[in-house]
């Protein structure tokens, strides 16, 4: 494997020592290939372009395959085809993409299939404001395909957590077998930051299990390992001549449409090998919480701008801390009902109109909830937010 | 007592899924059948095969097959296999599918797969109506022909399959019933042997539903159809070949050399890294 940091000074990437200054869509890509990703199929979407055109360049050169597919249903389909032959693959898109991507989505749930799916929001519904960021998507990411399912959903709120939380994603995916979404926001991936590309060396890689018995008749491609739940991965061209299908199945991966029994073993499975392996997956961040009468949840950029009003509110002696889901599902309802029984309020700042807070709701069972909402433009500016915090203590 | 004779293509099948859902007197078995044999044929190391279907009666052709095989959402085979291809060259790739599902939903795929000249095989089985889901009709279905959801008579004109692949720079083109089992067969292996994009078109009976619909119930009446109109011209125009009650020309349309985008991709890979 190449070392990131030896040749990003391309297109979009300025080097400064040790440290590059890059945006968050190209430290996304960077991060992708670091981890070991050697196929992209998208197809052109603001504001998510940069990542496929990134892959574009980069691709080739590491001895990988960027393909523009010729829309976001097939560029996902792509995606499992070449994770089953055996490749880490990714796409990248926005809102629109991301709608079109359920159907294949709801594929790769049923086939755990291993893979990384970037949706750097934007405003919508429908095409709403391409350039604009939004967050917007992120219960269409939990609940859009149809059918019953978890997955895993990580929120970055930098252009290293675009790299690094990439990195995870894919070390995620290959653990669970799950398409893992990393939901980004316009900002996030258009702005440019400073940031430290670790050593090839030092950057932790997570591949799928592989199984331990021979090719044979008796194969079953997924039949999962009793500790969790995931079922080690055979791949085309192996010998195995092992079936999968999008129907209810087996562990040989034969249909069984007509069996409760196989429904609901399958089903059940798909949901536990996440919500069994929760405490392993669920990653938060929090500042200044040990003493807060006040707690901002936040995710993505709002959580920048939540930092910067705390610290305001600190500065003028009120106890603010806050809490950022970088998990955001499985969401860290735990982490969040532990806040909730230390504060007074929590302030829930999110670019939609109430979508993450419902969960923090739930969580925070008697403790009030506050929700900011904000849509168009311009992020949460830290001073709404210090000023909720303001009139909720006096 | 009697011994039991392994039959003659049975390692090409799953034989622990058998039998298969068909209906009495469906063509699918036949372009399995030819399917097994052209890979017998050419001894093709079942290793290296991949499998891909989509929704439908024939989509799960897949599940049968004793090879590494996909069966994927609806209209998405094409698609797939071309994630499977590209990132694993040295798989052979074939795409068994049908004609509502690789030309209706699946349609983008197909003339995009094509335009790329990918190094895939597809096998489409045209039974001229949507047959899972109980006879209705789609992109195939003959002008003013009977099903579910035409109750009075098809007013849509049907894809030309032949010339759209053509169109859409397909080096392979032929089409066959399932009554040209032999030329099946060949056709199979030259599109299994051929670099890029390959297209074979099936005209396949579905005495349950399309044949009941329009007086030919049994296979037997279906395949009578195909043996009455059916009419061997071998490259001629793909533009005039239009399936209809009273005609359907068959043969091979197009066969010629382009380098695949697979062979495109490589040399690309081949100048990026002497570059470096």
């Amino acid at each position: 494997m190449t070392t990131a940091s030896v040749s990003v000074e391309k297109k979009g990437v300025v080097r400064s020592g040790r440290r590059l200054f890059m945006s968050g869509d190209v430290a996304c890509a960077e991060g992708a290939l670091a981890v070991g990703c050697r196929f992209f199929a998208g197809y052109p979407i603001t504001p998510a372009t940069e990542i496929a055109e990134h892959m574009a360049l980069r691709l080739p050169e590491t001895g990988g395959v960027y393909i523009q597919m010729e829309d976001e249903i097939g560029s996902m389909a792509a995606v499992i085809g070449a994770s089953y032959a055996g490749v880490k693959a990714m796409t990248a898109t926005s809102g629109p993409g991301f709608s079109l991507m359920m159907e294949n989505i709801g594929l790769a749930l049923m086939t755990e299939t291993p893979c990384v799916i970037v949706n750097v929001m934007r405003g919508g519904p429908s095409t709403g404001q391409p350039t604009m960021p939004g967050q917007q998507d992120v219960m269409q990411a939990r609940w859009g395909s149809h059918g019953d399912y978890e997955i895993i959903a990580l929120a970055p709120s930098s252009v290293q957590e675009m790299f690094d939380l990439t990195v995870e994603a894919f070390n995620l995916a290959e653990a669970y077998r799950v398409p893992v979404f990393i939901l980004a926001d316009e900002i996030v991936g258009h702005m440019w930051e400073r940031i430290t590309i670790p050593d090839a060396e030092s950057i932790k890689i997570v591949n799928r299990k592989k199984p331990t018995v021979s090719p044979s008749n008796e194969f079953a491609p997924f039949k999962p390992d009793e500790e969790d739940l995931v079922p080690p991965m055979a791949v085309f061209g192996e010998g195995y001549h092992f079936h999968a299908t999008g129907l209810t199945h087996d562990e040989r991966g034969y249909p069984r449409t007509e069996s409760a029994e196989a429904q609901t073993k399958l089903v059940q499975r798909l949901c536990n090998k996440i919500r069994k392996n929760k405490k392993k997956i669920i990653r938060v961040e929090s500042a200044m919480l040990e003493d807060a009468e006040v707690a901002v949840v936040a995710y993505g950029i709002a959580a920048r701008a939540a930092l910067s009003a705390i610290r305001k509110a600190r500065a003028t002696g009120i106890k603010a801390g806050l809490l950022r889901p970088v998990t955001l599902w499985p969401f860290p309802e735990e982490q969040v009902a532990q806040v909730a029984r230390r504060v007074k309020v929590i302030v829930v700042p999110e670019m939609n109109c109430g979508q993450i807070v419902r969960e923090v709701e739930r969580a925070a069972k008697e403790t009030p909830v506050i929700f900011l909402p904000k849509l168009g433009e311009e992020p949460h500016k830290p001073d709404e937010i210090l000023d909720t915090i303001r009139g909720r203590l006096k | 007592m009697t011994e039991e004779l392994p039959h003659p293509y049975e390692k090409f099948l799953r034989k622990d899924r058998i039998p298969h859902i068909w209906c009495e007197g469906c063509g699918n078995g036949i372009i399995l059948n030819c399917f097994a044999r052209a890979l017998d044929e050419l001894n093709i190391d079942l290793n290296q095969v991949v499998v891909v279907s989509g929704i439908g009666c024939i989509g799960r052709v897949s599940g049968y097959t004793n090879t590494d095989s996909f069966h994927t959402t609806h209209g998405r085979p094409i698609a797939f296999a071309t994630g499977v291809k590209l990132a694993n060259p040295e798989l052979k790739v074939a795409v068994i599918s049908g004609d509502g599902d690789l030309f209706a939903i699946g349609g983008n795929h197909f003339i995009h797969a094509a335009r790329r000249n990918l190094d895939i095989q597809v096998i489409c089985a045209n039974n001229f109506i949507y047959g899972m889901t109980g006879g209705q009709y789609g992109p195939t279905t003959p002008f003013d022909t009977w099903t579910t959801t035409t109750p009075y008579g098809n007013i849509e004109q049907a894809f030309n399959l032949v010339h759209l692949a053509a169109a859409c720079g397909a080096v392979y083109v032929a089409r066959w019933t399932t009554l040209h089992t032999r030329w099946l067969t060949e056709s199979i292996k030259k599109a299994l042997q051929k670099e890029g994009f390959s297209f074979i078109e099936v005209v396949s009976q579905c005495p349950e539903l399309f044949g009941r619909y329009n007086k030919m119930e049994t296979a037997i009446k279906m395949m009578q159809w195909f043996k009455e109109t059916s009419e061997v011209q071998h490259f001629s125009d793909p533009a005039k070949a239009e399936i209809t009650p009273k005609r359907i020309v068959v043969g091979e349309f197009v066969d010629i050399e382009k380098p695949s985008y697979g062979r495109l991709l490589r040399e690309m890979k081949a100048r990026v890294a002497k570059k470096k």
